[in-house]
């Protein structure tokens, strides 16, 4: 377990200087990283497949605080910043604990699923999740004080089945990777299409391979033979899927973790001031915002608003603050925590990378109470016995 | 036409533009995507032509004296001042990183501009173009006013949710004014009491007490068959004898007039999309509207708060002046 102090801590003393009100709360707030992160070797970087990471969460968090800080300092509150890196759940589970133990008033973790749980189960803090999708964290392995920033993989899901039906694409190919995840992902944009009333026009699996005895697995015009309107493919490692579009049997487009995919954010964003979100990190850490990123930033937002409603603490304001408030991310709508789940509901960009083609929820999608909710869990579906 | 290209005679251009200035009767919209801003004839309520621009232009203004339109683009960083007796461009002056909305001072010497990349307040001098200075203000700010003194400025952060009132002759912020969730433009009613702000994420308009410097109340809007949540209120404006304001509700494609004595909406009146700049006429019986993602501009007769004719646009309208 590595522990790195940041800047942070250092303007965290200056706000404490400037603050005008009498007993300034300095909250304390731990980022859990995975050591020697796999997700952002150099060569996975380089390749660039949509909605992989392109970069540390921590410089997107900073940049939220820093964005945060005249906020803060107005409230007279402050925020600093600890980083932890952790090896494994055991790790995850030591450093959350030592977090608490030393103070600090919520978690952020940019950690696969189980990490992620350890952690959880490991301290009694609000636990901001910014790196795993998996929708068992929002539903049978839901946690009372377990947020999740990043959309989950229903919600990705649902709002490419929006984006079908908008444009009446309505027969689905899928292809699906050879991985647990993928299988898992898979089952999950099945249902997104039986909710939508899309059909499953076919379901493969598929394969990374030049072995000639592989070929139905592993050739893209194999794969693609048949009767479709748009080809699924659920692909986690990424290859497979970003090389996809163009290469299909008949002249279809691509969705999913190639083509065109669903994500929290996208550099190519226009609205909303998204391009000043953008180049702040672009200035701050030398890359444009991705969706990744966005996940990390609006932690960080979120923290500033809830530390900034509940200047004076203590612990259990700012986690009131946090459960209940409202949130600016940026996308031209109030971003607020599901009290079912702890998912931030939140709109959801449709990229090729190129441009931002849609938004979800598209316009006509309807719902009873908060059209946001259309996409990921809903309160009637009662998955997450933990919080109801 | 006064649209103008490089290959075209002078002379032409001339006799082209001249009429217009003899009418000057006449509405201005900058469109961001054509760097261009929309000429339409008021008498007519038809498009007569464009002007050549700097790039992505947003915010427009006139000058105290009334014979340029100050233009500020976001992506050419530049302020343009078009004379309004030629249709053209005279001079442009660098803004820094990225200008938005900007005010001028009552001389017309000095130009303040909220710079959302940099987060200041930029300030300049209008005659030579040269920096004045800066004031650091929250992330992304975006209006700015001046009191009716001009000792004061008042500037947004769309990020840290509040106004500040920043002094300017010391070039200090004085006060931080909270409001709604990303506020966004001014309006100052005629005595200079109230300043009144759009709060684009909470449908409501916060009003300040400019002497107190807080918040004294707050407008909440509804639209029929709208939730909160699509009701973005950005551009507002005042009528002449502060009695009346006009709020553009932006994704809910309505305009609220509003009852400034009681602060309640008289009337709701159905625009294009994501109504946003709004100008009223020198009679005060037309308001023209720009909406931002149907490309057009509507306007509407303000004793019965009825859209009369919806007029096609440039790309991405944003600001809409008024000159007579």
């Amino acid at each position: 377990m590595r522990l790195t102090r940041h800047g942070a801590a250092a303007w965290l003393l200056l706000a404490t200087v400037l603050a005008p009100a009498a007993q300034a709360a300095a909250f304390k707030v731990t980022l859990l990283a995975p050591a020697g992160d796999a997700r952002l070797e150099r060569a996975r970087l380089e390749r660039g497949y949509l909605g992989h990471p392109t970069g540390p969460a921590a410089d997107a968090l900073k940049l939220a605080l820093t964005d945060g800080r005249l906020e803060l300092d107005a409230a007279g509150a402050s925020l600093a910043l600890d980083v932890v890196e952790v090896a494994d759940a055991a790790g995850a589970r030591a450093a959350a604990a030592a977090a608490e133990k030393a103070g600090a008033a919520a978690l952020v973790t940019d950690l696969p699923a189980a990490w992620t749980l350890a952690a959880a189960d490991a301290a009694r803090l609000p636990v901001l999740n910014v790196g795993a999708a998996a929708d068992a964290l929002r539903a049978a392995d839901c946690r009372r004080l377990l947020y999740h920033l990043v959309p989950s993989e229903r919600m990705r899901a649902d709002a490419l089945a929006q984006w079908l039906v908008a444009r009446r694409w309505s027969s689905v190919l899928l292809l699906t990777g050879p991985g647990d995840a993928d299988r898992e992902r898979a089952a999950t944009v099945q249902a997104a299409l039986r909710r939508y009333g899309l059909k499953l026009a076919g379901s493969k699996p598929f394969k990374l391979s030049a072995d000639p005895r592989e070929r139905d697995l592993a050739n893209p015009l194999l794969l693609t033979q048949g009767s479709y309107d748009a080809v699924w493919v659920v692909d986690t490692d990424g290859e497979f899927a970003a090389s996809l579009p163009y290469r299909t049997a008949l002249p279809r487009p691509v969705v999913g973790d190639g083509g065109l995919v669903a994500l929290a954010w996208s550099p190519r964003f226009e609205r909303f001031g998204a391009p000043q979100v953008t180049r702040r990190l672009v200035k701050a850490a030398g890359r444009p915002m991705g969706a990744h990123d966005w996940s990390a930033w609006m932690a960080g937002k979120v923290l500033v608003a809830a530390a900034a409603a509940a200047p004076k603490g203590p612990a259990a304001a700012l986690h009131q603050a946090l459960a209940e408030g409202e949130f600016d991310g940026s996308k031209g709508v109030k971003l607020s925590f599901r009290p079912w789940d702890g998912q931030l509901r939140q709109p959801l960009l449709l990229t090729d990378g190129q441009s931002v083609v849609g938004m979800a929820p598209g316009e006509g999608v309807l719902h009873p109470k908060n059209v946001l909710d259309t996409l990921g869990a809903d309160a009637p579906e009662k998955l997450c016995k933990a919080r109801s | 036409m006064i649209a103008r290209s490089r290959l075209a005679a002078a002379g032409l251009v001339l006799g082209l533009t001249l009429p217009l200035a003899a009418q000057a009767q006449v509405a201005y919209v900058s469109s961001e995507k054509d760097h261009a801003l929309t000429v339409l004839d008021l008498k007519t309520q038809a498009v007569t032509g464009t002007i050549a621009t700097c790039k992505r232009p947003r915010h427009l203004q006139l000058t105290p004296d009334r014979k340029q339109l100050a233009v500020a683009c976001g992506d050419s960083r530049e302020a343009d001042f078009i004379d309004l007796a030629t249709g053209r461009s005279v001079r442009r002056i660098k803004l820094g990183e990225g200008p938005e909305i900007f005010d001028i001072s009552a001389d017309g010497s000095t130009l303040y501009v909220s710079d959302e990349e940099e987060s200041v307040l930029g300030i300049f001098d209008v005659a030579s173009g040269r920096r004045k200075g800066e004031v650091k203000v929250g992330g992304e700010p975006e209006g700015v006013k001046l009191s009716l003194d001009g000792k004061t400025a008042y500037v947004t952060s769309e990020v840290a949710n509040v106004v500040h009132a920043i002094d300017l002759a010391s070039g200090k912020v004085v006060a931080n004014i909270k409001v709604g969730k990303r506020p966004r433009r001014f309006a100052l009613t005629p005595d200079g009491a109230q300043l009144w702000v759009s709060n684009e994420l909470d449908a409501s308009v916060t009003v300040i007490d400019t002497k107190a410097r807080q918040a004294i109340g707050t407008i909440r809007f509804e639209v029929k068959g709208a939730r909160a949540s699509d009701i973005t209120p950005v551009g507002l404006t005042m009528s002449r004898d502060g009695k009346r304001a006009f709020v553009a509700l932006g994704r809910a494609n309505h305009v609220a007039f509003v009852d400034v004595a009681s602060r309640k909406v008289t009337d709701l009146v159905l625009a294009g999309k994501r109504a946003w700049g709004v100008a009223l006429d020198k009679a005060e019986k037309t308001l023209y509207v720009a909406n931002g993602l149907s490309d057009d501009l509507t306007i509407v007769d303000v004793p019965t708060a009825k859209a009369l004719k919806t007029v096609k646009v440039g790309r991405v309208p944003h600001t809409v002046v008024v000159v007579e």
